[in-house]
Parts: C-alpha cells; structure tokens; sequence
C-alpha cells in the first residue's frame, strides 16, 4: 500500500524566505495492524538471539590415518658438484675450489660473515648461558597429577587369524622388549590355518615383532629368565615346554617330550631361583605341577599331583591354573587351580603328601591369577569370578580384603613393582582397572576401557609406569601410568602394613567368633541328644515331621493375627480422643492415621 | 690474504674447533676439518639452513635469517648464512 502525501508549493512563492510557525501534530494516515496478516506467522516467545560482531569459525577435528613407519640407513653420496666437476677426482675438485677463492663476491661476503662470526664466538666465551645458577635449590614436590594413563603403542598379531594374548613377558634387562604368547583357548574354535607362533616385540616399534618363536603347538604362557635375558622358556597347548635361547633363532633350542609332559594346556610357566639358573616349573589343569632343568627336557625333574587328599591320585585332582613364586621366599610356591582353591604348597618337604600345605578356599571359579605383593609377600592377590581378593597367609577362612562384585570377569590381576598398594586388574569387558588400596577401596581408583574385545592377559614392567595388556583379537596394547600412581608416596609401606594388619586382625576375630559358635552349636546339640534318648533313633517318619511343621506353621501365623489385632484395636482406641478440643472428629482420622499401618510387620 | 687473515683470527679464538666455508650448493670450499667430517657437516648443515630460512620467511617475507645458533651437549654450531656462502664454526663454549 502506498503512502503518498502531496506537497504543492505555487512558482511564484519559490525563493521566498520561510517562516516557520507552529502547527498542532496533524495524523496523515493511520495503519491499523491486520490480525488476518499475523496468521502467516508462527509466534515464537521468549526468543534467545545471540548478538555478536566476529567472524564464523567452526571447529573441525582431524585424525590421521595409521600409517607404517620405517627406519633405514641412508648411504650418503657427495653431491652438489657442477657437472664438469668429478667429486671423486681431487685435482677438480681442488680447481674448483681454487677457482670460487677467487671470485670477489666471495671475498666480500666471507669477510663479512666473518666479522659476525667472530662477534658471536666471543659472545659465547665471555659469558656462559647455560650456566647452572641454583644448584642447591631442592626439587619442590609437585602436587599429585590425576591419575591417568596414557596408551602408547598397540602391538597386533600381524596374522590374518588373530588369536587371543594369553601369556606376556617383559624382558628382564630394562623391559624394552616384550614377549607374548599366542593361542586360541577357546574350545575347537583353533582353524587350520591358524598361524602357531608368538612374538616378541621392540616397544619402539609396532608395526613388526622383532622376532618370532615358532613352537609346535601355539604358546599359552612364557616367561623370561631373570638371570640371563636371553633365554625363555614357554607351555604350549599341547603340553609341552620349549626353551628358547633368542640368540639361536626363532625354533626352540629344546622341548620335552610329550609322553612326559602335561596331559593338557600348560597354563602356567615361571623360573626359579636355584644355583644353576636352569630350573622352572609348569602347570596345568590336568592336576600336575611339573619342576624341569632346561637343560634336559626329555623329563620332569620333579612331579607333584595337586590331590588335596595327598594320596597322588591324578583322577581327584584338581586342576592349575595359575602359579605363584616369589624369590624372597624360595621355599615356598602357591598354586591357584580351576576349582577355586589356591593351594599353599612347600617345596622341600620330603614326601609329596607333605608338599601341599594348605589350602584356601577363593572363588567360584577358576583362580586365574595369583601373586604375592612383593613389599608384603606374607599377603597376596587373587582374581577369579567376578572379584579380587587380597589374602593374608595366616588366616584361611576368607581373604582380609575384596573388591565388590564386578560387571565383568576378571581375568588377570599383578601388584606393581614400586608401588605396594596399588595393583592393577583386567576384565573381559576390555576395561583395565588400576587400584590404590590406601585411596579407595569400594571402587578402582582408575578405570580405563583399553579395547572393545575381552583382555585376557596383564603384566607391568619393572619400572612400575609401563604396562602391557593383551586383548582377545591379538592386540598387546601399552599403557603408560601417570607419575602418581607408580611412584612410592611418603609413608606408603607402613599405611598399608597397618592396614593389611587390621584387616588381619578382623579376620582373625571374626574366625575365633565363628569357631566359638560352631562350637556353642555343637555342645548345643550335642546335649539336646542326650535329652532325646527316649526317643527313637533315626529319622522321624514323614507325617510327623509334616504334623510338625504344620503346627510351627499354625502357631507362627496365629501369633501374627494376634499382633495385629492388637494394633487395630489401639488404633481404633486412639482415633476415639480428638487431637484437640473443637476440631472436626472426621478430619482427625487423617491427623492419626499411623503412618506405618501399610508396611507389614515381622517378627 | 685478507681471508686467511679472518680466518686464522677466527681459528685463534678460544674453544673453536674447526671452520667450514660451504657454497649455495653445499660444496665445502675451505675448511679445517678432516675430509668426511666436513663433507658430513655441509650436507647436513646446509638442509638446516634452507629449512631455517625458509621459515623465517613463511612467518614474515620481510624478514631474513642473519645467524643461526645450534647448541648441543658437546659444542656449539655457528652458522652465518649469506646469498651464495655460508660460513660454519663449531665451538667449544666455555667451561
């Protein structure tokens, strides 16, 4: 709609001075709004708009594609030289620096870079920049950094099946080397085609294991010697053991003869400490835990059968699964086996009924790893079924200390080597958890999701902040722990030998009070027999013991109508006073209603 | 002659342990160092200072490399970097 307003002013009167006068306001139009327009809009109230005068950025995040890197030597050529010039031939060569010595631009240039150079050489001699100044000044202690970690390579089974990293070794000597085993233990699924060997890898490089160990049948665990870096020895599928030395190539140096070996998978391998450095023993979960001397594989040195009855019966066994050694205890080893019992074992008893110690009755399940804390070897670690529990040698009942039912298995657990309270765990959800006892109990004081696949195997390096897991799709994949968490804070050693002490403590109490108990019941019953002579011996017949509970029943019931009755009626009796005086009886019911009539009541 | 003179007065300071005179192209043409060492030093050197250069030069065109100083453990590489030559000493700091 046009809005015109017309203005006419006659030819004659152009140019004529104006003179202005006031003039009351004057409406020229008026544009009522058009309800019938606001229906082509949709009202949008309150409406938040930004108001801001920059540029638009948006933010983009990159990720680069893996790619293979490769080190290589390159030769190194003289090059540079014009074409007439022969780098070889020192006579050119010799004329042809003759020749640039004396151009004048080179002359020019020279003695100028020259008065430069020399002015910076005595720059550098007349002061020292790098001189330290605070020498003495200690290192003030950084305030703890969150715990983290912090995945640094992923190591993966260069072959097309990839197998499950069920055992892993560090290298004795620094740890720059990792060995792991690969195999496939789940039931019948190995293929034809699965590839048999097991790597060790260089930590500096991922893309190709530094070498390979080709066994007869895939490795389930190896292990490192500690005294001597070069040799490990490793349980294969098929029971056997195979001793390497990784300077004589990837084929075993010596493997033992089947008919003297486990009868099933060689869970467990570890070294001992013995004057020859050739000792170690396996396990396995056909009941037996074999001592070898590398040195001749052809048979055990030494044969145990983990029959708790003592008697050596290979059928009633039970089955290893996990083994445990510790140096500073020579004598003594532990052995976690399939039904759940880590059974405590001494190793120079005479008789092999005298072998087995003790037993320890741990988890519903396999016991899949086992260690000794290696700042308090009188306590240690197990894991099985859906927790870990801490144990003290001394006390057999239960463990001192456990962690709450997990959403996942448990697989593997180990102590770190610096830090005495922490310890760290693998789940088959592919979650890595890092525990600090003296921190937190209830829950793990880090927990990281390393990989979607299950893992399967875990060990930490020496040095306490490196630590490798293996996942179930072959993939061995390193961590490194922030600096809180393998380093050995103040005090640490003594807060956690007063805590394993009390937790001790408690145990042992809680053990004497069920052994008074058990005893209160036994005297208990042992009287209400006496009295009971009378009475027949043996089992009462069915009906009597159905009128029996029947009775029980009865009684029981009766007696939970009485009560309530009971209540009714001071229920009514209370409802019967008014609260206070003139207020409405009807709205009293509401004022009185018990609150607690609705729950149900037990004895 | 009055390059022997600036580098002899180079080579007299304290701490300096060999000169190199290398062309644009990386040909060493004068040096005090033994033959494999020098021609190690110009190759290496002289793909330090086009990448320096050519840095200075991304972040600003105006500007220019005039010195580079490349300090290490055991020594100090001195590097004067022109059109055509650049001249490289390697000097002992003082301690």
């Amino acid at each position: 709609m046009e809005i015109v307003h017309v203005y006419t002013k006659l030819r004659s009167e152009f140019g004529r001075q104006c003179l202005l006068s006031d003039r009351p306001a004057e409406l020229l139009v008026d544009v009522p709004p058009d309800p019938s327009l606001a229906l082509q809009f949709i009202q949008k109230t309150p409406r938040d708009q930004a108001l801001q005068a920059c540029r638009d950025m948006s933010e983009h995040q990159v990720n680069t594609e893996r790619f293979e890197s490769d080190s290589c030597g390159i030769n190194h050529v003289e090059g540079g030289w014009p074409k007439d010039v022969n780098p070889q031939e020192v006579e050119q060569t010799i004329r042809f620096r003759k020749k640039v010595e004396k151009d004048e631009s080179y002359i020019n240039s020279i003695l100028q870079l020259g008065s430069v150079m020399e002015h910076c050489i005595r720059q550098n001699n007349a002061v020292d920049i790098y001189q330290v100044y605070f020498e003495e000044e200690e290192e003030v202690e950084e305030a703890p950094d969150a715990p983290s970690a912090k995945t640094i390579n992923v190591f993966r089974d260069p072959n097309e099946v990839k197998r499950t990293v069920t055992g892993l070794s560090w290298h004795p000597d620094g740890g720059r080397k990792l060995a792991a085993a690969y195999s496939c233990l789940e039931f019948q699924k190995t293929s034809k085609d699965m590839s048999l060997d097991s790597y060790i890898w260089d930590i500096e490089n991922p893309n190709r294991p530094e070498m390979t160990l080709k066994p007869a049948s895939s490795l389930i665990c190896l292990d490192y010697n500690p005294k001597d870096p070069h040799t490990l020895v490793g349980g294969c599928y098929n029971g056997q053991i195979a001793y390497w030395d990784t300077r004589r190539g990837s084929q075993p140096v010596e493997v033992s003869s089947v008919e003297q070996s486990h009868r099933d998978p060689v869970y467990k391998i570890i070294w001992l400490q013995s004057k020859t450095g050739t000792d170690t023993f396996s396990a396995s979960t056909d009941g037996q835990v074999l001592w070898w001397d590398v040195r001749r594989l052809s048979e055990p040195t030494e044969r145990l059968v983990l029959d708790l009855s003592r008697e050596g019966n290979l059928d009633r066994a039970l089955g290893a699964i996990s083994l445990e050694f510790e140096s500073t205890m020579p004598t003594k080893f532990m052995v976690g086996t399939e039904q759940g019992v880590v059974v405590s074992c001494n190793r120079k008893a005479k008789t092999p009924a005298e072998k087995i110690v003790c037993t320890y009755d741990s988890h519903h399940g396999p016991v899949y790893a086992l260690q000794r804390n290696p700042f308090f070897p009188k306590n240690f670690l197990t894991v099985g079924d859906w927790t870990a529990r801490i144990w003290s040698e001394d006390i057999k009942e239960s463990s001192i200390m456990w962690t709450r039912y997990q959403m996942s298995y448990l697989t593997d657990a180990c102590w770190s080597p610096v830090r005495p309270s922490v310890f760290f765990t693998v789940k088959m959800d592919g979650v890595l958890d890092v525990w600090d006892i003296l921190f937190k109990q209830n829950e793990p004081t880090l927990s990281l999701k390393v990989c979607d696949e299950a893992l399967y195997s875990l060990r930490v390096q020496d040095n306490g902040r490196l630590v490798a897991c293996g996942s179930q799709q072959g993939g061995a994949t390193l961590l490194e722990i922030s600096s809180g968490l393998s380093t050995l804070q103040k005090n640490e050693k003594s807060l956690l030998a007063a805590m394993f002490e009390r937790e001790t403590k408690r145990e042992k109490i809680l053990e004497a009070r069920q052994r008074e108990l058990r005893l209160k019941e036994r005297s208990r019953s042992e009287q209400s027999r006496e009295e009971d002579v009378g009475r027949e011996d043996g089992e009462d017949s069915p009906d009597q013991l159905i009128s029996r509970a029947q009775k029980d029943f009865y009684s029981v019931v009766e007696t939970e109508l009485r009560r309530r009755r009971d209540r009714e009626d001071q229920e009514n009796r209370r409802r019967r006073v008014p609260a206070f005086p003139g207020a409405n009886p009807s709205l009293d019911r509401f004022l009185l209603e018990p609150s607690g009539a609705s729950c149900s009541q037990c004895s | 002659m009055l390059i022997e003179e600036t580098l002899k007065r180079i080579q007299s300071q304290k701490g300096v342990q060999g000169i190199i005179i290398v062309n644009s192209e990386g040909i060493p043409i004068k040096t005090t160092l033994d033959n494999s060492s020098t021609v190690q030093y110009a190759g290496l050197i002289h793909q330090l200072v086009m990448k320096a250069r050519s840095t200075v030069r991304d972040i600003d065109p105006q500007n220019d490399l005039t010195f580079l100083r490349v300090r290490s453990k055991k020594n100090e590489i001195m590097i004067a970097p022109d059109k055509d030559y650049f001249l490289i000493v390697i000097q002992n700091p003082s301690d």
